[in-house]
């Protein structure tokens, strides 16, 4: 049938924000290759700052690519991310804690 | 060629398995044979393997988790009289290498094929229904998690009779699992197995979550949503929070198997302590996924068979949420032995504490609101009350666990295995036993036997403490889990006790079998068919339409007023369903082989990967991708119901209805 019921309301972007969105990913990405090959910082400066530009390469691809914004249409994808963010964080903070006392009480460090 | 795969590999020497396999293939030719007898072919095909339908799909769902529990079941006493056997110089009949897998497949099957896809068909039921939807957010996606499902059962049991299947426990924690110190194919089709039917689980989530979301009746506001939605809203969250841990854990440990990589090994800088932390992540969560919907069915359940509202709506939604965000911060008391310090270990032990106590709440709501109702003493009811008492003392032996402490005492002790089968037999098991009888009659239209139902229930009940009290004692004395034989006389006769309870339950399901048979051919016997769509006087908008309700749920999507609607509505004297009312065209999926197809390649893809079949895998990969792109390419997947159609229809239930009233 030809009337399909079309999804609702939300915006899928323009051609602009998507450019925008892309440029911003090939700089960032480009970026973190830089540090790592031209040694520019030491090893664990490096670590920390490929990091830092992952993240911030995760918030361009939700807002440019997921369209994540604050209008009230988006309130639970933001929800839904926040919770993930949340459990997440809980996660992997969780684990840190867990491996990084173990490895000291076990003496494996 | 084959890969891995050669004739040695079937076990025609072990006359158990050879025995097993000809009483599984007479009973799966007497099943073809009886459907190609009486023609029924493109009936099952058509209306219900290639079926978007959730109601038919849930019914699926249930059929493939009571095979499980047979399975599984069998695995289970196999156990019992092995440790009943094995002692002082007995080697019982079962040699390590097969014990081992049994124990592995027990768990494995019971946890991801009997309780998953009970749980999943009971939300594919009741969830749409309750919630005036007329279908799920995504049809399609949800025959596709069956399938997942299914097939993965099915590669679980084909390890039965083509190589083996894990000897490293329920969750194969490695080294173990390992290559190095399991080189067969059992881990293998353990991860594949997993893997697989967590996609199927994982897309279930996402569907149930949205369909809640999105699909409400018009004026069904979050606190007017029945508590079992709410208990199954929950679980969708967890499992989408969970599922993806279980997937990493599951494809890291593939990756150290299939392209000898060092995650979890010993040497290489590999860490098997992580591997534990990971799995937990999803590992408990997931019993919270599990016993949730069995909170939900035992609310309406009280709240329908003692006559008056749930005592507590409010607080069991908030004691429903507060579980299910602290079940995320609980994990480590599954390893407190690992060698984490006390602050770790103070830290999750607390927590675990205080995560009895919304659990607490629930059973105090539970027991207000049977307070001074008119309580009938139903079938269904008596799995309630069983679970109240079960499950109180399952969950006091769970804070025992829960002191780091006492836990190095008991730890991997055949009390920790007492514990959670009181907590997930009494409590997960119970609540969905007692969901199946409750909301039969809907599925089908007739009731099922009570008085058989009763019986299973004393055989369930009684057995379950006979097989199980023995186990907190030897756990006590200090034996522990996994064991294939031992010679310390005060453990022998507990372990012979326990053999009579697993007996017990034995008669249970048997119970069961025989009210289900009972029950089907009595079925057009006036007192239980169920012409009204309401047997049992209940509060909630599944039980507005017919039993079993026409494939569009609802003609007139229902208006909700008020928590409970369709109890509010009797009282008030409004027809929920509008009859001969102003019907539309109704937008309805058609039917797919899709799910099915893609369930099949997936299988082929699993099969393939544990044997090394390297070009059968690539089949399997291809098949799937493919249909998933000519489905996606696929415009004519819907249809419209003639307003003709549904007014015959809904006549035919007012016809049905009004006879019932003059029966009266």
């Amino acid at each position: 049938m030809a009337d399909h019921i079309s999804s609702s309301g939300e915006s899928h972007g323009s051609v602009g924000s998507y450019v925008t969105g892309f440029v911003l990913a090939v700089i960032l990405t480009v970026a973190a290759f830089g540090l790592v090959m031209s040694h520019a910082m030491s090893p664990s400066a490096t670590g920390g700052a490929i990091a830092l530009l992952a993240v911030v390469q995760i918030v361009v691809h939700l807002i440019y690519f997921l369209h994540m914004n604050g209008s009230s249409e988006q309130r639970w994808n933001v929800m839904a991310f926040a919770f993930t963010v949340l459990s997440v964080l809980v996660l992997v903070a969780g684990t840190m804690f867990i491996m990084h006392d173990t490895s000291i009480n076990m003496m494996s460090r | 060629m084959f890969g891995k795969l050669t004739l040695s590999a079937i076990p025609y020497d072990v006359p158990i398995l050879v025995g097993t396999f000809i009483g599984a293939a007479i009973a799966g030719l007497a099943v073809v044979g009886l459907i190609t007898y009486y023609g029924k072919w493109g009936y099952l095909w058509r209306e219900w393997l290639t079926s978007v339908d959730h109601k038919r799909i849930g019914v699926m769902y249930i059929v493939v988790a009571l095979v499980a529990l047979f399975r599984g079941f069998a695995d289970a006493i196999m156990m019992r009289s092995q440790l009943a056997l094995a002692y002082a110089g007995n080697p019982g009949y079962l040699p390590p290498h097969h014990y081992d897998q049994i124990f592995s497949a027990h768990g494995t099957i019971m946890i991801f094929f009997m309780a998953m896809a009970f749980m999943q068909g009971l939300m594919n039921i009741v969830v749409p229904l309750q919630i005036g939807a007329r279908d799920v957010a995504f049809p399609f996606v949800n025959t596709l998690s069956f399938w997942m499902t299914t097939i993965s059962f099915l590669l679980v049991n084909v390890s039965l009779f083509i190589g083996e299947f894990s000897q490293c426990g329920w969750l194969a924690y490695p080294p173990l699992s390992e290559q190095q110190f399991s080189p067969g194919v059992g881990v293998d089709y353990y991860i594949w197995a997993v893997q697989l039917s967590g996609v199927g689980t994982l897309l279930t989530g996402v569907n149930f979550f949205a369909t809640i979301v999105k699909m409400r009746a018009p004026g069904m506001t979050y606190m007017r949503m029945p508590v079992f939605t709410w208990t199954i809203f929950c679980t969708t969250v967890l499992i989408m929070v969970a599922f993806p841990i279980l997937t990493v854990a599951m494809g890291l440990l593939g990756l150290d198997r299939y392209l000898g990589m060092h995650f979890f090994t010993n040497d290489g800088g590999g860490n098997q302590m992580l591997y534990l932390s990971v799995i937990w992540g999803w590992g408990h969560p997931e019993v919270y996924i599990l016993v949730l919907p069995a909170f939900g069915a035992f609310s309406e359940i009280t709240q329908t068979f003692s006559r008056k509202p749930l005592f507590g709506y409010k607080t069991m939604v908030y004691a429903t949420a507060s579980i299910m965000v602290l079940s995320l911060v609980v994990w480590v008391h599954h390893f407190f032995t690992m060698g984490a310090g006390p602050n770790v270990n103070a830290f999750f032990g607390i927590m675990t504490m205080i995560i009895a106590v919304p659990t607490g709440v629930k059973i105090f709501n539970w027991l207000f609101t049977m307070y001074k109702g008119r309580i009938e003493f139903h079938a269904t009811m008596y799995w309630v009350i069983g679970f109240m008492i079960t499950f109180s003392i399952g969950g006091m032996t769970g804070v025992m666990l829960a002191i780091p402490a006492s836990d190095f005492v008991l730890h991997n002790s055949l009390f920790v295995i007492a514990h959670f089968h009181n907590v997930i037999i009494g409590g997960v098991y119970f609540g969905y036993v007692a969901a199946m009888n409750f909301w039969f009659p809907k599925s089908f239209g007739f009731k099922l036997n009570e008085a058989w139902g009763k019986r299973a229930f004393w055989c369930w009940f009684i057995g379950f403490y006979v097989a199980f009290m023995p186990l907190y004692v030897v756990g006590f004395e200090g034996m522990t889990r996994r064991m294939n034989h031992y010679d310390n006389p005060e453990w022998h006769p507990w372990l012979l006790i326990a053999e009579v309870g697993a007996v017990l339950i034995a008669c249970g399901i048997v119970c069961q079998l025989t009210q289900l048979y009972v029950s089907i051919r009595d079925r057009n016997l006036a007192e239980n068919r169920d012409l009204t769509g309401d047997p049992w006087n209940a509060r909630t908008l599944e039980w507005s339409t017919s039993s079993p309700p026409p494939f569009y749920n609802f003609a007139i999507l229902p208006e909700v007023h008020e928590l409970d609607a369709f109890a509010h509505d009797k009282e008030a004297g409004i027809d929920t369903r509008r009859a001969g009312g102003d019907y539309q065209p109704i937008h309805m999926p058609k039917n797919t082989a899709c799910g099915f197809l893609i369930g099949a390649f997936s299988f082929v893809l699993g099969f393939g990967a544990v044997w090394y079949i390297w070009w059968l895998a690539a089949v399997g990969l291809i098949g799937v991708i493919a249909t998933v792109i000519a489905r996606s390419a696929d415009n004519d997947v819907d249809y419209y119901v003639p307003v003709s159609e549904v007014a015959r229809i809904e006549q035919e239930h007012t016809h049905n209805l009004m006879a019932a009233q003059a029966a009266e």
